[in-house]
């Protein structure tokens, strides 16, 4: 089989009576014709360089164009001091976030997730449950199977790059993998996993890809924490038991479309959105002289 | 369909897996076909690679895979002062082209002996590329595959033989591309494969008569 819909993978995940991330694994090792565990090593490796692209941050980094480094401590500083409006899980979310995202636009070393762009998703929703004991390591390797076949579908059936499809496609597809990650993680079954990645990816759509001077720092960086934390949110609201009301196939061919519609200035051109605003023109000329 | 390790990956240094992930493994087919260690790059930048290419560090990248290290690998920020401690020489320009791909880049690149290869690739997004011209000649592959390039004579059965020789040493053919400049002229082929062809069967594929150079990308793991 390949990862082609949602409604395969349930399909499958039901006739076989496997969960959802085994059916992707299963696919893998067809794929690639591997064996399950040397599939499964290099998924435990792609996480540990997550958790590695965490551990790695430093404050005093800046970007190229100096207009980012440093948050990621900041709203650590901000949660220490105990008085953020969300909770102990929620505010590493959003740190962890900020801090994936300024180390790729400081050229550390990341896991694109789908994108590089989109990499602080995944990693800010999952390492800050593997850290407090929340979630074990091989629990967090089966999510991220999850997240990969999800990944897969939309890439698929709809687009996974800005360049095609705007930031709903590289942040909109990172928050639905995550979400299902999430749900999957918390027992959810294949399609609360669905109803979780729908929800995500609705929440996010038509969301343009606008980088300002055409660099992976401004919006994206922030970008990624609303994945992040919207993801959190759909995976709470799948888990309670509330739906999708539109099938999660359909949702992701409807991204598509809306990416394709989408005029080609808010598709990572840095033509139109916030690359085109005072501020933004003037950091893209600035970047002209002084690179 | 797509590799989940493509989806959950590469492993990489930021920040753009377009720019950056991609323009490393250009860079790296580049100095594979060549086939030698480059001493000469001239690289021609074309489209959003021209335009945002400083900021993502595509030129640094690009010089990284010329001095064959891998999109995760650490240095590739610092490749510009490598490129000087291993005696490659390179310079950039805007290059001029007609209907490429926006992210697309020309490496002309030369080893000691003064052999040149002249590639273009394009990055085609999240990491992934295209080699879209060699010296010349249209091609299309993309390094997800083992790929097994053969300049050869352009007679009768020359591909029945290389295939042969894959076909005795287990290898499935995945994709495959002819293409010759005049009847009886030089052919160029492109086969890319499932299975990585083993040194044996590339020696034997050299000596078939009528093969004037073969070259060998094996995919990354």
């Amino acid at each position: 089989m390949a990862l082609d819909s949602m409604r395969e993978i349930f399909e499958q995940s039901r006739e076989r009576n496997r969960p959802f991330w085994q059916v992707v694994l299963d696919t893998d090792v067809e794929e690639r014709q591997v064996t399950a565990e040397e599939s499964f090593e290099k998924m435990r490796a792609t996480w540990r360089a997550m958790l590695e692209s965490v551990a790695s941050y430093e404050g005093g980094r800046r970007s190229v164009s100096g207009l980012v480094g440093g948050d990621g401590a900041r709203m650590r500083a901000y949660a220490e001091t105990g008085s953020a409006l969300s909770g102990s899980y929620l505010q590493e979310v959003i740190a962890t976030a900020l801090c994936v995202g300024e180390s790729n636009a400081c050229m550390r070393k990341i896991v694109a997730a789908p994108t590089a762009g989109a990499c602080g998703v995944l990693p800010a929703v999952l390492v800050p449950l593997y850290r407090t004991g929340d979630a074990e390591e091989d629990a967090v390797i089966q999510a991220l199977y999850v997240s990969a076949g999800i990944g897969a579908v939309i890439g698929h059936r709809a687009s996974i790059a800005g360049a095609s499809g705007g930031c709903q496609a590289e942040i909109g597809s990172a928050s639905a993998m995550a979400s299902g990650a999430l749900t999957a993680l918390r027992g959810g079954s294949a399609e609360q996993i669905g109803h979780a990645a729908a929800m995500a990816l609705k929440n996010l759509m038509g969301l343009i890809c606008d980088p300002v001077a055409g660099l992976v720092e401004v919006p994206c960086v922030k970008r990624n924490v609303i994945g992040a934390v919207n993801a959190v949110s759909c995976a709470d609201m799948a888990l309670a038991g509330i739906t999708s009301r539109i099938p999660v196939d359909e949702v992701i061919e409807c991204m598509g479309d809306v990416g394709r519609r989408m005029p080609m200035e808010f598709r990572e051109t840095a033509l139109g959105g916030l690359a085109a605003t005072p501020f933004g023109q003037n950091v893209k000329e600035k970047m002209k002289h002084h690179p | 369909m797509l590799d989940i390790f493509d989806i959950l990956g590469p492993v990489m240094v930021g920040p753009s897996s377009s720019h950056t992930a991609g323009a490393v493994r250009i860079g790296r087919m580049a100095r594979t076909l060549l086939g030698q260690e480059p001493v000469q790059a001239e690289i021609g930048l074309y489209g959003s690679f021209a335009e945002t290419g400083e900021g993502h560090g595509t030129d640094r990248a690009l010089v990284a895979g010329l001095l064959g290290l891998k999109p995760d690998d650490m240095e590739i920020p610092h490749s510009f002062q490598l490129a000087q401690e291993r005696g490659l020489r390179f310079s950039f320009y805007t290059a001029r082209l007609r209907e490429a791909h926006p992210n697309t880049a020309v490496l002309t690149v030369e080893d000691q002996n003064g052999i040149r290869l002249e590639m273009q690739a394009a990055s085609t997004g999240g990491g992934r590329i295209r080699v879209e011209k060699l010296n010349g000649v249209e091609v299309s592959f993309t390094g997800i595959f083992n790929t097994l390039i053969l300049r050869h004579q352009d007679i009768a059965g020359e591909i029945a033989n290389v295939t042969r020789e894959l076909a005795d040493a287990g290898i499935n053919i995945a994709n495959m591309n002819l293409c010759r400049d005049r009847r009886g002229g030089d052919a160029l082929t492109v086969i890319e494969t499932d299975q990585k062809i083993p040194p044996a069967a590339r020696i034997r594929i050299e000596r078939l008569p009528g093969i004037r150079r073969i070259t060998y990308y094996e995919k990354e793991d």
